[in-house]
């Protein structure tokens, strides 16, 4: 059992000691980025590592979260504890969003061992939010043994989940536009696993071929990568899938990457730092903005010099510099 | 130079009972969407302890129930279950069709509103905008 420190934020300590609420809460928190996060954030630090992290990324409509949710319904049965971020895209224009991939887990719903959190994407990109990383990590804590992301379905590269999660499942269905091309070149790089769902459709086996074609392109690969088929309604083909991730997952253990976790936080500060120098640029109202502003309307300045000495004023460093 | 975090309210959406009249609850979700919030959206037929875990673990601040038929009747039973979760300071709305005598018990059992056909979208999204300051500020856990 784990031990909660006297002396931590009591939510923290809530968390850990495996309150609902206080994950909730926590989440909450983190998703605001004050500086009670950092507490929390500090304070759970010892606790992770125990969750496997699983994403689950693929072009919109593929399935996604019906197979989680058939996922989840097995890793049930073989007594794992759950945790799941759902991202659904916000709408750039107004900010607003309707969360809808727990509707295909209700089945889940009442169940004290499966925690689902819908998360607005905020304007990040790459099929995640901004904090969804920070979330898995409050779920780790939170002592669940399986913590699973869904993404944004973009079907692009999804640089962020592959640098998150520890097994990285990529999701295919036949008979959506042109078939393997909403694959973008990119994800099939990112995959541990390669999932073929909608099986029950006549498609499936044409798709599966595709896959397995440009799969075979791709030489460098240390371990092959497996390319499963599931019918997610009918819950064919998942408990291979748990078992190919499992197998993924035991790999990661033994190599317990370090370099990789600081790899996942430079990409992390070099988010928030666009994201910081974003706001920067659209509120700052400083002269010395406007002055590159307009050399760069002008014509007198290139776009990326122009980044580089907004940065170097904010930094006080010469971008250039490296 | 610092970095303001406007948090969106987040409000669940959903109906409880047998009534599956859902068109006011979708065009509700895609009002408060528009409106700048994040709405969980549900299928009708949720339990009411459904409910209170969905609110629990996506710790919202406003629960819109949608009642055509006589599931606000279980409302009040809501309520109570909500303050047993310590989940008192979410507020609770209900839109549909609901009678005026019934609509006082629900006021009296701790409804923040009641929303009859025809309601716009500006009263809706206004009245919601506020329960999820309200909500926040009553709060107690950090
Ligand atoms: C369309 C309709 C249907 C459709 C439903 C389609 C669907 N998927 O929703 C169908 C044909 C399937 C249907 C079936 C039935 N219906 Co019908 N139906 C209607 C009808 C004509 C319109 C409802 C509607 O969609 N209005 C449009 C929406 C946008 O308006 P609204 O829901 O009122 O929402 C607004 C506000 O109320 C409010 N609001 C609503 N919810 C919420 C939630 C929140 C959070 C907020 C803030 C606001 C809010 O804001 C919305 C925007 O202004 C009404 C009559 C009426 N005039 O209301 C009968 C009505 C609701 N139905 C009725 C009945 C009896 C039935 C059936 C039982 C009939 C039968 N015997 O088979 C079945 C039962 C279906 C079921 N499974 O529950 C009765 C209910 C009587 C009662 N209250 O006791 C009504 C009132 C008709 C009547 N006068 O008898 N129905
Ligand atoms: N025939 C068939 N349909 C499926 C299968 N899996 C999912 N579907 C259906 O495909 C549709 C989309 O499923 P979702 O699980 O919502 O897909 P998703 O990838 O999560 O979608 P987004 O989150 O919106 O990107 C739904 O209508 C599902 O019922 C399957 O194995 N076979
Ligand atoms: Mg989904």
């Amino acid at each position: 059992m784990k031990q909660a420190t006297p002396e931590m934020p009591a939510l923290a300590r809530r968390l850990i000691n495996g309150e609902t609420a206080a994950l909730a809460r926590a989440i909450s928190v983190v998703e605001r980025d004050t500086p009670q996060a950092i507490e929390i954030l500090r304070a759970i630090r010892p606790h992770l590592g125990q969750a496997i992290v699983v994403g689950f990324t693929g072009p919109p409509g593929a399935g996604k979260s019906t197979l989680v949710n058939a996922y989840v319904a097995e890793l049930r049965r073989r007594g794992k504890t759950v945790g799941i971020v759902a991202v659904d895209p916000s709408s750039p224009i107004t900010g607003g969003a309707v969360l809808g991939d727990r509707i295909r887990m209700a089945e889940h719903t009442l169940d004290e061992g499966v925690f689902i959190r819908s998360l607005a994407s905020r304007g990040a990109l790459g099929g995640l939010s901004a904090s969804a990383a920070q979330v898995a990590d409050l779920m780790d804590a939170a002592d669940r043994d399986v913590v699973i992301l869904e993404t944004v379905g973009t079907g692009q590269s999804e640089v962020e989940m592959a640098t998150i999660a520890d097994v990285r499942v990529v999701i295919a269905a036949p008979g959506l536009g042109d078939d393997v091309q909403a694959i973008k070149a990119g994800i099939l790089e990112i995959a541990d696993v390669l999932v073929v769902n909608k099986a029950d459709q006549p498609l499936a086996s044409q798709t599966r071929r595709q896959l397995n074609a440009m799969l075979g392109l791709r030489a460098t690969a240390e371990h092959p990568v497996p390319v499963l088929s599931t019918d997610a309604i009918n819950r064919v083909g998942v408990a291979d899938l748990a078992d190919a991730v499992t197998v993924v997952a035991d790999r990661r253990d033994r190599q317990t990457d370090r370099s990789a976790l600081a790899g996942r936080t430079r990409h992390l500060l070099a988010q928030a730092v666009s994201k910081a120098a974003e706001a920067h640029v659209m509120n700052s109202r400083s002269e010395k903005v406007e002055d590159i502003l307009h050399a760069v309307q002008d014509a007198r300045l290139g776009l990326t010099d122009a980044a580089k000495q907004i940065l170097g004023g904010i930094l006080g460093y010469n971008a250039n510099e490296q | 130079m610092t970095l303001d975090t406007v948090i969106p309210a987040r409000v669940l959406v959903t109906k409880i009972g047998l009534d599956g009249h859902d068109r006011g609850s979708r065009i509700v979700a895609a009002y408060l969407r528009d409106a700048g919030m994040e709405v969980i959206y549900t299928d009708p037929w949720q339990k009411l302890e459904a409910v209170v875990a969905l609110a629990l673990q996506e710790d919202v601040d406003v629960i819109g129930i949608s009642s055509l038929a006589t599931d606000h009747l279980l409302v009040p039973k809501l309520m109570k279950a909500l303050d047993e979760a310590g989940l008192g300071h979410i507020r609770v709305i209900v839109g549909g069709i609901v009678p005026a005598e019934e609509e006082a018990d629900l006021l009296k059992a701790g409804v923040s509103r009641v929303f009859h056909p025809g309601s716009g979208r500006e009263e809706i999204v206004e009245a919601v905008a506020k329960l999820a300051v309200d909500a926040a500020d009553d709060r107690t856990d950090d």
